[in-house]
């Protein structure tokens, strides 16, 4: 058996029922691939004991899935009401603009995605950008250059 | 700061930081409400907060006493007990959970485990939202440091979403934690008595559960006299938008949003004008400026025809084309539909597309009467709240804000043009209508 299908096996361990892992499986596997391509779905699928279509309409229902290739890092920028009534437009077009792709978009070298997001809990500093699944804010226009630049060396 | 001096409960010592630390906490007196309600036994600890008339602090406002009563008493239930927290906090203007979690997380914890001593809980469950992956590192190494001192007789399991706002939704997060798409139930039956796995399950949200442990500090009679009636104790306001300092001030109910807006936020930058309140995150209905001396509470609001939900305060001041912002609104709740009722699901798209139509100059006066119409008629015909939230949102911009509709219908475009503070806002909608993301490109 795979790393990752003992790995699954140990969070079942925690819930009263099997199936209820399935968020931190995906997760996990996620985190092993990248993406969820259909090998990954059946992992997870014949770790939990179900089928990789029930994995993938899973997976297909929350944005932190990702069934088909995305950059190795992925910048959220909450465009949502408050974050949009201090300027959330401009910082997404300074991100566009740095990273030469449009929101949606992941850059050709395959290093950066980008997406606008909903809002992120953090309304009072905006705007939220959340970078890996770590917040930055509030990021202005101008933070935007040296943001970018750190994820591409880093 | 407001003038008055009032209390601090739910952030009570942890002004100046946070008391992630155990020892911290327990410096300001923490897990000595445990201990007190371990001595007055579920029955007595419940009553408290039933006297406290605590009311959930997530959106719907019910009383928390209420509705554990409805709970089978744990020698009756045949199957066993649960209690969830709702740490899902997606409401846009809300981040009072992510507070509480990151400077009281022992707050929380203890209430959680008196909440389950009052009901009987045989475990519990935490679902936080995916996207706060620092606050779910927070709680758990508090949560490890409780076990670890052997405070923590009820199990308590942290789990995290994957992204998806309608899992707020009680019995959407119910079937989120099964592992299931999290797609809300039809009521009855109440998750009271068929909840997770079919057991009977207690569900409050994170900031009614952390101020649980003041309430058996104080004593329910002392805490219901805090606050104004029907709405008793603090509460965390987050206030948010166009105003000069931010954030989340806990203040008792009953507190004007101008006291909120100008003594504690100092008001608009550059003494620009007051346009509209959002009072309780963007699913709650806007309100004229002119509304600025209501009253933060539950019938208050509710009675200037909104509501307080989760005491989420958006400022907007008069840059914002109010067009623009309720059609970001609706592209929010069309995004999260889960689309298992058709009102919803159709209606969500329906009210966006008109909007697009009408913020663009490309709509007639006939189309502006179709939005009302469609608002109509997804308004209490959906499954869950969220088709209403967005009807009601929109259903309310159009009627405090007419003339600006009908101003872009007229001229073919924004009557602000560029200067509109939302001009260009875009949403992760736009990105779908694109095909742009990979994750649709392969569906
Ligand atoms: C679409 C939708 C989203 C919701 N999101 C949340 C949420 O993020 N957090 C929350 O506590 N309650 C949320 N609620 C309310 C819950 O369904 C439920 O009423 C609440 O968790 C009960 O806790 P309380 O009584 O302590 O407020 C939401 C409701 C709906 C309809
Ligand atoms: S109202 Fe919307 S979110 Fe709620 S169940 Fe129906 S489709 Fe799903
Ligand atoms: S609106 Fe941007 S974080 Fe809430």
């Amino acid at each position: 058996m795979s790393e990752l299908f003992n790995e699954i096996r140990e969070l079942t361990d925690r819930y009263p029922e099997r199936k209820s892992a399935v968020l931190p499986a995906l997760r996990l596997a996620q985190e092993h691939y990248g993406h969820l391509p259909p090998e990954a779905l059946r992992e997870v699928a014949s770790a939990l004991g179900t089928t990789p279509a029930y994995c993938r309409g899973i997976a297909s229902f929350y944005d932190m899935f990702h069934l088909a290739p995305v950059g190795e890092h992925m910048i959220d920028v909450c465009t949502n009401a408050s974050c949009a009534l201090v300027g959330a437009a401009q910082v997404l077009e300074a991100f566009e603009r740095e990273l030469g792709i449009h929101a949606g978009e992941t850059t050709p070298d395959g290093r950066i995605t980008l997406r606008s997001a909903e809002c992120l809990g953090g309304c009072d500093s905006g705007t939220v950008v959340s970078i890996d699944e770590r917040y930055r804010q509030p990021v202005k226009p101008e933070d935007v250059p040296a943001v970018v630049e750190e994820l591409r060396r880093g | 700061m407001a003038k008055a001096k009032h209390p601090i409960l739910v952030l009570a010592g942890a002004e100046q930081g946070d008391l992630r630390a155990l020892e911290d906490y327990r410096r300001v007196g923490g897990y000595a409400s445990l201990e007190k309600a371990r001595k007055l036994g579920p029955g007595a600890t419940l009553e408290q907060i039933k006297q406290a008339a605590l009311r959930g602090r997530g959106g719907a406002g019910f009383q928390m006493g209420q509705k554990a009563s409805f709970l089978p008493s744990p020698g009756q239930a045949k199957n066993p007990i649960y209690l969830v927290v709702n740490a899902d906090e997606s409401e846009p203007g809300a981040f009072k959970d992510r507070e509480i979690i990151n400077r009281v997380p022992h707050r929380l914890i203890e209430g959680i485990q008196i909440a389950a001593l009052a009901i009987g809980a045989e475990r519990c469950f935490v679902y936080i939202r995916g996207e706060y992956l620092s606050e779910y590192e927070v709680l758990s190494a508090a949560l490890a440091e409780a076990e670890a001192a052997k405070l923590v007789s009820v199990p308590i399991l942290v789990h995290r979403g994957a992204g998806a706002y309608i899992c707020g939704e009680e019995t959407a997060l119910l079937e989120s934690l099964e592992g299931k798409r999290g797609q809300p139930r039809s009521k009855p039956p109440f998750p009271a008595l068929v909840g997770l796995y079919n057991s009977p399950t207690l569900i409050n949200n994170v900031e009614t559960i952390a101020t649980v442990p003041k309430v058996i500090e104080l004593g329910g009679e002392a805490y219901a006299k805090i606050g104004v009636k029907d709405s008793t104790g603090t509460r965390l306001f987050s206030l948010s938008g166009d105003v000069v300092r931010g954030g989340n001030y806990e203040l008792p109910h009953g507190t004007s949003f101008r006291e909120l807006i100008y003594d504690c936020g100092g008001g608009i930058a550059g003494g620009r004008k007051l346009k509209a309140i959002i009072p309780g995150g963007s699913s709650s209905p806007v309100l004229p400026a002119d509304q600025v001396d209501l009253s933060m509470d539950f019938d208050s609001v509710q009675k200037a025809g909104s509501f307080l939900g989760s005491a989420s305060v958006i400022v907007i001041d008069e840059r914002a084309c109010l067009v623009q912002l309720a059609l970001r609104i609706s592209q929010f709740y069309m995004n999260e539909s889960c689309g298992k009722c058709t009102p919803c699901r159709e209606g969500t798209r329906w009210i966006e597309m008109i909007l697009r139509k009408i913020e663009q100059g490309r709509a007639s006066m006939a189309e502006l009467d179709l939005l009302s119409d469609v608002c109509d008629r997804v308004l209490g015909k959906c499954l869950c709240a969220l088709g209403d939230s967005d009807a009601m949102a929109v259903a309310s911009y159009v009627k405090h804000f007419r003339a600006e509709f009908e101003a872009h219908i007229e001229q073919g475009g924004c009557p602000y043009g560029d200067t509109s503070s939302l001009v260009g806002v875009r949403s992760p909608v736009d990105e779908i209508y694109r095909g742009r993301i990979g994750q649709e490109a392969a569906l």
